[in-house]
């Protein structure tokens, strides 16, 4: 098995704030690797180290079988990267911002002729190529970002929070794209907040805190989460969220769209608890369910387990 | 009837030949939880910027705590609070100087401080980060902390727009409890956002689609509207299982949620067996299947799709 990253003991500190904190990983060629966790992590730091943006305060590894300490500039020849803050040119058109990556990444000629063409169409952008970038919507532009990362075709692609604030419609388009590159064998490592990308995902490694607390693939990780989740339906979510944080033999209560998904000790026990409870605060409990615990209950429920969100 | 606490009549931005939002019509309840969804461009933000009065309507206009956007745009920010996308945060200051500056900005009294900003700390987990500057936080944080700008004084109605673009589940679900409180509280709260989840939770929804409200209820009635039986199907090969449903006769509509793929179906008793035939031919092992209530995202899909 080939490796597209391989990450040993990766550690990154600004002043006394260690940001990454022996990281270690490895990503298989191939593999769709989902990067999750809390604002703060250190996940995007990491993503930097491993293109070359970054140097490691300690620690190291090798990105397309290049050692990420001592061959930043050859490493960037074999990926693609695009951010959360989309790297386009907003006063320029769509042809001119193409032209710009392409001068970039060395790909000119015939073959610009030819992966512009391609850009243009896997974007669906053909009709916009005199337009200014600035004017396009948020999903389109996104996808021209993803199409002005790889027009170098690099092995390993790089996204952080690609699909931020884009709608659900364009968040599939674009996850459409990316399976496409899987499908020819490009390694897609990613950052996401949204739990039903992780889903998508071949594996995931969870940060917390500037450390790993967890990689396996999605069904593995929830078959970790040993506590039973009931979903309970109500006219009354947000009243009866709040009231079951405080209820016995309740973990944890949310809500989970109008629903309300609980983490509880005993599930037998809490059917038969939580409805009288819910009621004497005159909220109706319309059906109450052991539920298939979503990506997210797994995500809240390892970094709780960890502490929490704070930093630092 | 009580006066509603944002009333637009005929709201309308044009930008030359486009109009960005067109001919808007509704109103909001006080109190309420008012949900503003729709794709890339619809016209959300445009709208939101008109209703905090930052933007002018070139035609129609908005009451929002009954002044009017039109005339009196400044006479609505005393109204309001109001995040943008791009809130103004001060990158040289600190996250407690920001937070501060806008206390005083909206004169919050000295008193009512410290209770404040323990239970914006207690959301946003900004506490432990009081003294670093805003320009070194990650993109979620500079988010957090421009909810955190916005929430420091108790307006009678409150704009955000994508207010958990970039913001982790976690925080996602602490900054819920908070906006419900604050509903609690009897503040009207109108959100725009791209998280269909969030928009479940909201009183009423308003689908925008090229300037225009498309439909406008209360999410189960929204949910109600869509047409067909829809099952919840696990299989073997998502991918494969997806392509393949998407061919078969009988199938409406198909989409990938995460492991699971949402099949809507004409009539469940009709079409189903012969979909699971045609499935079971081609190899592919169904894991697990249940009839399904359909979410707010299977009626976006099903209303926005090109």
């Amino acid at each position: 098995m080939t490796l597209a990253v391989e990450v040993r003991d990766l550690t990154r500190a600004f002043g006394d704030f260690l940001a990454v904190d022996h990281v270690t990983f490895d990503v298989p060629e191939g593999e769709i690797f989902g990067f999750l966790g809390p604002n703060g992590a250190g996940k995007t730091t990491t993503i930097k180290m491993l293109t070359g943006l970054l140097a490691p305060t300690s620690g190291g590894g090798r990105v397309a079988g290049f050692d990420l300490r001592t061959r930043a500039e050859a490493i960037k020849q074999r990926i693609g990267y695009m951010s959360q803050l989309f790297s386009l040119y907003a006063d320029l058109t769509v042809d001119e911002n193409i032209a710009f990556f392409a001068g970039l990444y060395g790909v000119t000629g015939s073959r610009l002729a030819e992966r512009r063409d391609w850009a243009l169409e896997m974007s669906g952008l053909g009709d916009y190529r005199g337009r200014l970038t600035g004017q396009l919507p948020l999903g389109v532009k996104q996808r021209l970002a993803l199409g002005c990362a790889v027009l170098h075709q690099p092995p390993i692609l790089f996204l952080d929070e690609p699909t931020s604030g884009v709608d659900p419609v364009s968040r599939r388009t674009f996850w459409d794209l990316i399976y496409q590159f899987a499908d020819r064998g490009t390694t897609i490592f990613v950052s996401t907040h949204y739990m039903e990308e992780a889903e998508y995902c071949h594996r995931l490694a969870l940060m917390n805190r500037a450390r790993l607390i967890a990689l396996d693939r999605p069904a593995a990780l929830r078959a970790r989460l040993t506590e039973p989740i009931l979903e309970i339906a109500t006219d009354h979510g947000p009243a009866a969220a709040q009231a079951l944080q405080h209820a016995p033999g309740v973990i944890e209560a949310a809500m989970f769209g109008r629903a309300v998904h609980v983490v509880v000790e005993h599930a037998a026990s809490a059917v038969q608890a939580l409805p009288p409870f819910l009621s004497a605060r005159g909220i109706t409990a319309h059906s109450i369910t052991p539920v298939h615990p979503s990506l997210e209950d797994v995500f809240v429920s390892l970094v709780r387990r960890e502490g929490g969100v704070v930093v630092g | 009837m009580t006066q509603p606490a944002i009333s637009l009549r005929g709201l309308t931005r044009r930008f030359g030949d486009l109009a960005a939002v067109d001919g808007l019509t509704f109103d909001v309840v006080p109190g309420e939880l008012f949900g503003l969804v729709g794709p890339d461009g619809a016209g959300k933000t445009t709208t939101l910027r008109m209703l905090a009065g930052v933007l002018r309507p070139t035609g129609g206009d908005a009451l929002v705590g009954g002044v009017s956007v039109a005339r009196d745009p400044e006479g609505v920010k005393h109204r309001i609070a109001y995040m943008s996308q791009r809130f103004g945060l001060y990158t040289d200051l600190t996250v407690r100087e920001n937070i501060d500056f806008y206390a005083d900005l909206y004169q919050v009294p000295d008193a009512e401080r410290p209770a404040r900003l323990e239970r914006l700390y207690r959301f946003s987990n900004l506490g432990s980060f009081e003294h670093r500057l805003a320009g070194q936080l990650s993109g979620g944080m500079k988010q957090k902390l421009g909810l955190c700008c916005a929430l420091v004084h108790h307006p009678e109605i409150l704009l955000l727009d994508e207010p958990t673009f970039g913001v982790d589940p976690i925080s996602r679900r602490d900054l819920w409890l908070i906006l419900h409180e604050m509903v609690a509280q009897g503040v009207t709260v109108f959100v725009s956002t791209s998280y269909l989840d969030e928009a479940e939770r909201c009183d009423h929804v308003a689908l925008l689609n090229r300037g225009k409200v498309i439909a406008l209820d209360r999410p189960a009635a929204l949910q109600d509207g869509l047409q067909g039986e829809m099952l919840a199907v696990r299989a073997s090969d998502g991918r494969r299982a997806l392509a393949l449903l998407r061919s078969l006769p009988g199938v409406r509509r198909a989409a990938l949620f995460g492991d699971t793929i949402h099949v809507t179906l004409g009539a469940r008793e009709r079409d189903w067996p012969g979909v699971r035939d045609a499935l079971e031919r081609a190899g592919v092992g169904l894991e697990a299947t249940h009839q399904i209530e359909p979410g707010l995202e299977d009626v976006f899909m099903e209303r926005v799709e090109p």
